[in-house]
Order: structure tokens, then sequence, then C-alpha cells
């Protein structure tokens, strides 16, 4: 089976800097599998999301999804930025048929209705004819969710979809996110500066630790799937969240 | 609700009416200074005239030259906001185009145009395409970079954007832009009646100054200021309807 995602030598410069960003970068996510990646601001991480995304083309190398080179897909993985991006002029509804919209191929009737029943996966039942500004914002990233569903992708990129959230919305928000990944076997590639946030949702932590990003170091999580919050304070996890604090210390500092 | 909100300017409005009637009375010279009362009743003896031919005849310059104008500036901002190229050639000549003083060349659109419609249109077109443009031109920029790479990563091209996201941005700014347009229209048509025409309310206005007719004057002005104010409140209306958003960003 091929990896849900592939980097094979991906390197990436920003035209306004004199070296790469990204250089000759290497990496392969197994399909159905949650990583986060960590890394100081600034570093890149989310470099990495708008090449997969397309919205950046690599310099060199290559980007596989499901062992094709992202060059010939469409709506191939699910791209979901920190803010939700709800359009205003549209109902809650629309939005989330809006990944449909674009991709056509079926009546206005069908869309709403799949929107429909993404909003209720998300526990937003009843919620479609609503405008976005009468969500709060736990429900607007949950709607942003269901919104992201609706390419259809198999990859999901997330990300910090949390980070503008009040704690404890962002604490039920995460372990919402970690139910509909086990409902739904997506694989989900989970960008957050909080590293207790990596640990709670993900099988392993990829570290960029360096700028350039020429690799990223690789952490499994010590603890089965699913979680409870209490497993982030087991001796192994505590241990590992010392060492990724440790490494993102020393490179603020550098 | 909505009542209690108009009212202080309402009272405003009654007070300084009342200030005028009395002043006017003082003066007692209509030729100079009409009194309200008397420009409603010289409103009322012209009525045929007035609703007949002269209202009609500055509706159409209004409303032709309104089009035209919203056709040009739609045209010009979509294509300036699609090419940069367009931008830099047009935006410089757009502004520039405001420095001229339209109602000192308005006498050469006549020579130019005649007497007839056209040459009003014209006034009415310079004087309002600019705004329009500017405006849209804005409401198309105003579009957030993040929206635009979201759609794109759903596979959305240049003309799915502009549907999608650039054209519903743009039109709370575009109701704006007619907005301003409206009145700003007639007084264009206006100032081209002034200046030389057979008909219209401008022209209706200049014909009673010659007969030192001070109400007769201001019952055209009074129905110009009249049609502009109902004008956009039906477009406000219009607004109120299709833009539910306006203010969320």
């Amino acid at each position: 089976m091929s990896a849900a995602l592939e980097f094979q030598a991906v390197s990436y410069q920003y035209p306004a800097e004199a070296f790469n960003l990204i250089d000759r970068l290497s990496f392969s996510i197994a399909p159905g599998s949650f990583h986060c990646i960590i890394g100081a601001s600034g570093c890149g991480k989310s470099t990495i999301f708008r090449l997969i995304n397309g919205l950046l083309v690599p310099n060199a190398g290559e980007i596989q999804v499901g062992g094709t080179p992202i060059g010939g897909l469409r709506q191939y993985c699910g791209y979901m930025p920190q803010q939700d991006l709800l359009f205003p002029w549209r109902t809650v509804g629309q939005n989330v048929a809006l990944p449909l919209e674009v991709r056509g191929g079926l009546s206005r009737k069908e869309r709403l209705y799949q929107a429909e029943a993404a909003l209720d996966s998300v526990g937003l039942a009843g919620y479609q004819d609503k405008r976005p500004d009468e969500l709060s914002g736990g429900m607007r990233q949950r709607a942003a969710f269901a919104r992201t569903m609706q390419t259809g992708a198999d990859l999901l990129l997330l990300d910090e979809p949390f980070s503008a959230l009040d704690f404890l919305t962002r604490l039920s928000m995460q372990e919402w996110l970690l139910d509909q990944w086990q409902r739904l076997g997506k694989t989900i590639l989970f960008i957050t500066h909080d590293v207790e946030e990596a640990l709670f949702l993900s099988q392993s932590v990829l570290v960029a630790a360096e700028v350039p990003i020429r690799r990223l170091e690789e952490f499994p999580v010590p603890a089965p799937m699913p979680r409870s919050r209490s497993c982030l304070v087991q001796p192994g996890m505590t241990a590992l969240r010392e060492t990724l604090i440790g490494l993102l210390r020393k490179q603020a500092a550098s | 609700m909505k009542r209690t909100a108009n009212l202080p300017a309402l009272l405003l409005l009654a007070g300084l009416l009342v200030l005028w009637q009395a002043g006017a009375m003082g003066m007692n010279a209509a030729y100079l200074l009409p009194s309200p009362v008397q420009i409603l009743q010289r409103l009322w003896d012209l009525r045929v005239p007035l609703f007949t031919v002269h209202l009609p005849a500055t509706l159409s310059v209004t409303g032709i030259g309104l089009v035209l104008s919203v056709g040009l500036g739609l045209l010009l901002a979509v294509s300036m906001d699609a090419s940069g190229l367009v931008r830099r050639a047009v935006y410089p000549l757009v502004v520039a185009s405001q420095t001229i003083p339209t109602t000192a060349i308005a006498p050469l659109f006549v020579l130019w145009f005649g007497y007839g419609i056209w040459s009003k249109v014209l006034v009415t077109v310079l004087i309002t395409f600019f705004p329009i443009t500017i405006t849209v031109y804005d409401g198309l920029q105003a579009a957030r970079v993040e929206m635009g790479e979201l759609l794109r990563t759903f596979g959305a091209g240049r003309w799915t954007l502009f549907c999608k996201l650039k054209v519903p941005c743009a039109l709370p700014y575009f109701f704006s832009a007619v907005k301003m347009a409206i009145p700003m229209s007639i007084i264009g048509a206006a100032i081209g009646e002034w200046l030389g025409a057979q008909c219209g309310l401008g022209y209706f206005s200049r014909r009673m100054m010659t007969q030192l007719d001070g109400a007769g004057v201001f019952a055209p002005i009074v129905l110009l200021a009249a049609t502009a104010m109902i004008a956009v409140a039906l477009l406000s209306a219009l607004e109120r309807r299709v833009v539910k958003w306006r203010g969320e960003r």
C-alpha cells in the first residue's frame, strides 16, 4: 500500500529569500495515521502545507499523495487554516457545500443535502440556514471542518485550527477531533505550536528542528488510542514533553 | 425604533424651515429669498410642466447617464482588478479625469453634441463613473487573500474565484458607489441642462431665474432633491434585501 503522503527530496525557496527554506526534505506518512508537526514559529511548517495543497510549487523534488504526483490530482487534500474563513455572505450550509460547488457535477439540492449530512456529523444539525456570525468560535471551526471534509480527500491538513479558540473550547475540540479521526479513518497532518496539543492528538510528533528544514524528526507518542487527557501525566509522556520543549527552546535560541 | 432614531433630524429640519419661513417673510422679497410655503405653492402651480415635461427629461438623462456610468465603471474596475498592466495604465488617468472642472468644460459638450440629451448624459457620466470605478475596484481588492487560497485548494480557477469571492465582496461597495452616484448624476444632469437645453429641471430653474421668479427657481430644485432622496431610499431598501453581511469580514 502506498503512503498517504510522500515528500521526495523536496526543496522550496521563497523568491525574496536567498536560501532554501525547505531543503531536500523527504518523509512519508502512512494512511490513516495522525501526525502533528511542531516547530518554532516562522520555521516553515506552514510552507510544508502550502506545498502539499498546491498553493506553492516546489523548486525541486516531488510530492506524492496516495502514490500519485500531486500535479495530476484535484481535491486530493482537505486544507483547514487557522481562521475558519467561512464566507459571511453564505449560510453555514452553503459554506460547507463550497468544495462540492467548486468541483461541480452535483445539483444544488444534492450539494445542500450532503452539506446538511456533514453538519449533522459534526454536531451542527439544523444549522445549515444560519449565518456564520450566528455561530460560536467552536461551532465555526466545526463547520469549517465539515467543509474540509466535503473535499472528499483522505488527507487532511489542519494548520493550527484551534489556536484562536479559548482554552476550554480548545480542549473539547481536541477530544472531538480525535473522535472524528477514529470514526472517519482519514490521514491527518496537524500543525501546532502547542506541545501538549501535539502529544494528546497524535500517534507521532514530527519536529521541524532546524532552518532550513532538511528533515522532520519523528517521536512516537507512547500512549494507545483512544486516549483520555489523563495519559498526559504518565511518565513516558512527561519525559517526551520535556524532550520536545527542549528541542523547541534550542531552536528558538539559535 | 427607527422613527425615534430619525426624530432629531426631523426636528432640526422643521426648525430650520420655520427659521427660513420667518426670515423670508421678514425680508419680503420673494425674487431673492422665497419662503418654503411660496416654493411649495409654486411647485403646485407649475405641476403640469414640471411633472410631465421637465422631470421626465431630467430623469432620462440621469437614468441613461447612470446606466452608462455603472457599465463603464464596472468594466474599468473589473479589468483593473484582473490585470496589473491595465491598472497601472488606467488608474492614474481615471484619477486625473476628476481634476477636470466639469462645469467649466460642459459648455464645450453642448457645442459638440448640441442641445439634445447626449451633452447632458456626457456631463453625468463624467461626474459619476469615477466613484463607481474606484469604489468597485476597492471592493474587488477587499477580498481576503486567505479566502482565495482556500478556494484554490478546492481546485477553483480565476473565474470561480471571481464569481464566488470577488463579486460577493464587491457587492456592498457597489451599492455604496451607486448610492453616491445617484445624487451626483442628478447634479450632473442639472448642470448640463442649466448650461444649455430645451427642457429639464435644470433648464426650467434657469428660465425662472431670468424671470426673477425666486420660488420658480427653487421649485424644480426641491423636485431634484426629492428625486435623489427617493432613488437612494429605494436602492437602500434593495441593498438591505441583498446584502445582509455588511460589516463582517
